[in-house]
């Protein structure tokens, strides 16, 4: 274990920029580990699909250096990089069977006969598609035609293997169980993977650390967890999960908990991430499922809201509150709780502890 | 077995289906029905019409129906006997008194030189004839001709109704009196040496324009919109332009005190008193044609290659594949359904070309249309134009079933 390499894949200081005028990627510092199952996750345009072609190769860094394995790869060519790679609509060869497309990176590299053969075999087993070889891919389901794609980049034994939102393509519930297959690839094999997708879910289900994109930067880089229980910025909190937020002043601030109020002129205290300072602006997450409804321990922060609106959502109740002037609180209240009876203009305490009411920048 | 299935209002619901689906049928039949008709008597009845002219040889037959009939039981081996010659000294008496001898005279003519002088003397001369002494002595002492077996020979020949005779002269073979088939005289001999130009040509400009297009359509796909527009509109410009501008345009720039020699010659890289040959040969009709046939092949290329996601490229190339390789077994034959399309447009569209050949081509560059239209407009030999028109329509139609055959016409894309 010790042999690992923490810095398998590294980006130094890599900007890229296609105008001239706007940077995509911003001084990006990047080190994945080997065998590691990471994830760029971000909105669409927030430089994570950029970083992933830098490393395969498809886009040069406009300053930085890459380094892969130990060796600077911004002069290699993708072809010579020897990385697979899973693109976002499959890019299977249509005009080629099955077969011929997981020969295609074996014939490439010269491989005789046999051996062809029998890794193609041991590859369509992994992806439980043994049978398909002389389908060809217009022949296949999206999932099965995604299985393909992921054997080919796979079929090579590639160290790395880059994952550009694979499963965008297919429906809710393939997407879910492919998730897990993918995972038990991963585990599997113990190949290294960059996964992009700008799906949390998805980010959260897979990873072992995911890197939060936006605006060129990376916002955080943590696990899935760490993520979303610890989110260190409004970005972060907001992008992953769901997220109730105010904004306000920091009045008193000590180690652990700071007072502050809120633009509606209550007092909140919240556990201070990101606020240093008395007087700071700062907005407030709080988890949805981090509030107590009728609070009876003692919290630091209780007040009382009034319902809005009611949204039945199956296993759960979605509840939309006016609490301190924000008219779009959410509570999540499990239904196993039948006794509870909501109905709209109905007062609700609420109340929640300091340390899951996290201070972030403004 | 299996129950029939009816309407809910008792009808059996395949007659109901019909019904409902005729109404359809009719309203689709009758929209269409204008361009049909128009299509069916401006152009298929006309072209049927023109192209049975290459065998259809009843007017003759009508003129003459009673001295083709009795000539049927004479054999040709000897002169013709009297019930011959008195048949046809009265039907050429009634062609005289109608004025359509001349029609005769022409027609014989083709089958044998020589017929024009010797109807038309012989018409002048009829009412000169003892129509009770003996025919074929009068006929003779009008002219010697009629005393040559091979005169009445042709008479004969010419005036059966349906005749193949223009098929063989198509590719230079003819048939002799006594039924067998030859090639005709060395000297004589242009049309397969034509049709072979032809063929040349048309795979050659193919070749050429493939040769062209395909970076220009790869360009175009891969482009932005914004460029990829004006691009495209340079490509098609040549269209917005008739075809004789354009081949008069390639007629200034290529000729020997042309644009593209006066360059040349002006950079030094051609002596003045050798200024290079463009015009009226081969090399002109390769350059005018390849230019203007261009567009033809592009569209179906660009129509193809744009719907190649550039994900194939990058994904063979991820697998370790150099972009040569990626291009040769990926890229390359994704592309094969528009290559074939492109090239059987501009084959057909070359194998027939006649504007382009008869003004830059000369008489080293004239292709089988060129000859067609001669026959048409000066020989007036129309029976063989259309033969010859019947032999290159069926020649396209044999590539475009090979086509369909290998590829499938309904591959074909422009856009």
């Amino acid at each position: 274990m010790n042999s690992k390499k923490y810095d398998f894949v590294k980006f130094e200081q890599v900007d890229k920029s296609y105008d001239g005028k706007e940077l995509v990627v911003k001084g990006l510092d990047l080190d994945i580990a080997e065998g590691e199952f990471l994830t760029l996750l971000g909105p669409s345009g927030s430089g994570k699909t950029t970083t992933l072609m830098m490393l395969a190769g498809f886009e040069t860094p406009t300053n930085g250096e890459i380094y892969f394995d130990g060796r600077p790869i911004n002069n290699i060519p993708p072809h010579k990089r020897g990385i697979g790679m899973v693109f976002q609509n499959y890019a299977l060869f249509p005009h080629l069977s099955v077969y011929e497309n997981l020969a295609f990176p074996l014939k490439v590299r010269k491989v005789d006969k046999s051996e062809i053969e029998e890794r193609i075999n041991k590859t369509l087993k992994m992806v439980s598609l043994t049978g398909f070889e002389n389908r060809m891919p217009a022949q296949l389901s999206g999932g099965q035609q995604q299985r393909v794609a992921v054997a080919r980049a796979l079929v090579f034994d590639p160290k790395l293997v880059l994952m550009d939102e694979p499963l965008g393509a297919l429906d809710k519930n393939l997407r879910e169980s492919m998730q897990y297959e993918l995972k038990h690839i991963h585990e599997s094999l113990g190949v290294t993977v960059v996964y992009v997708t700008h799906d949390q879910g998805e980010a959260l289900t897979m990873s072992n650390r995911i890197a939060v994109f936006n605006d060129g930067k990376v916002q955080q880089l943590s696990g899935p967890n760490e993520l979303y229980e610890t989110p260190v910025n409004s970005f972060v909190a907001s992008f992953i999960g769901e997220n109730n937020t105010f904004t306000g002043t920091v009045k008193e601030i000590a180690s652990g908990s700071a007072k502050i109020e809120t633009d509606s002129g209550e007092t909140i205290v919240a556990n201070p991430i990101a606020v240093s300072s008395s007087g700071e602006k700062s907005r407030i997450s709080l988890r949805p499922e981090r509030v107590s409804i009728d609070p009876n321990e003692q919290l630091e922060n209780k007040f009382t809201s009034e319902i809005r609106e009611i949204i039945y959502h199956g296993d759960h109740t979605r509840v939309r509150v006016n609490l301190l002037g924000n008219d779009d609180f959410i509570l999540k209240v499990p239904n196993a709780s039948s006794d509870l009876k909501l109905n709209v203009g109905d007062k609700l305490d609420l109340g929640w502890s300091s340390h899951d009411c996290r201070a972030l920048d403004y | 077995m299996t129950a029939e299935i009816r309407t809910s209002d008792g009808e059996l619901l395949s007659v109901k289906l019909k019904k409902v689906e005729r109404r359809r049928r009719t309203t689709a039949f009758l929209l269409a029905a204008p361009l049909l008709f128009f299509i069916v008597f401006a152009y298929v009845i006309p072209i049927f019409q023109m192209l049975g002219r290459s065998i259809d040889n009843a007017e003759m037959n009508s003129f003459l129906t009673e001295t083709h009939e009795v000539m049927q039981t004479w054999d040709g081996s000897e002169m013709p006997g009297e019930d011959v010659t008195s048949t046809f000294y009265y039907e050429l008496k009634t062609a005289v008194e109608n004025k359509y001898h001349g029609k005769i005279a022409t027609r014989l003519n083709y089958e044998k030189g020589g017929f024009t002088s010797l109807i038309k003397k012989t018409s002048r001369k009829l009412k000169n004839f003892d129509e009770n002494a003996n025919f074929l002595d009068q006929f003779i002492d009008v002219h010697k001709k009629w005393g040559d077996i091979e005169y009445w020979q042709a008479l004969k020949r010419g005036t059966d109704a349906y005749h193949f005779r223009k098929y063989l002269t198509t590719f230079d073979y003819e048939q002799k009196f006594d039924g067998s088939i030859e090639r005709i005289p060395e000297k004589l001999r242009i049309n397969v040496t034509l049709w072979l130009r032809t063929i040349f040509v048309a795979v050659g400009v193919t070749f050429c324009c493939f040769i062209l297009a395909y970076p220009i359509s790869h360009l175009l796909s891969v482009l932005p919109t914004r460029y990829s527009n004006l691009l495209m509109i340079c490509v098609l410009l040549p269209f917005w332009t008739s075809l004789l501008v354009r081949t008069s345009s390639w007629m200034v720039l290529l000729q020997k005190q042309g644009v593209l020699n006066d360059t040349l010659v002006s950079l030094g890289f051609v002596a003045d008193e050798s200024r290079l040959e463009l015009m009226y040969n081969m090399t002109g009709t390769f350059i005018a044609m390849t230019q203007i046939l261009l567009p033809f092949m592009v569209l179906p290329l660009y129509s193809v290659m744009k719907t190649i996601s550039p994900s194939l490229m990058r994904a063979a190339t991820s697998m370790g594949a150099t972009p040569f390789h990626a291009f040769r077994k990926i890229y390359f034959p994704l592309t094969y359904a528009g290559i074939s399309a492109g090239s059987i447009l501009v084959f057909v569209l070359a194998i027939g070309y006649y504007i382009t050949p008869a003004l830059v081509g000369g008489a080293k560059g004239i292709l089988i249309s060129n000859r067609i239209a001669y026959h048409m407009q000066q020989s007036l030999d129309w029976s063989l134009a259309t033969a010859m028109a019947t032999v290159l329509l069926i020649a396209v139609l044999v590539v475009y079933w090979l086509y369909n055959k290998i590829v499938g016409i309904d591959n074909m894309r422009l856009g």
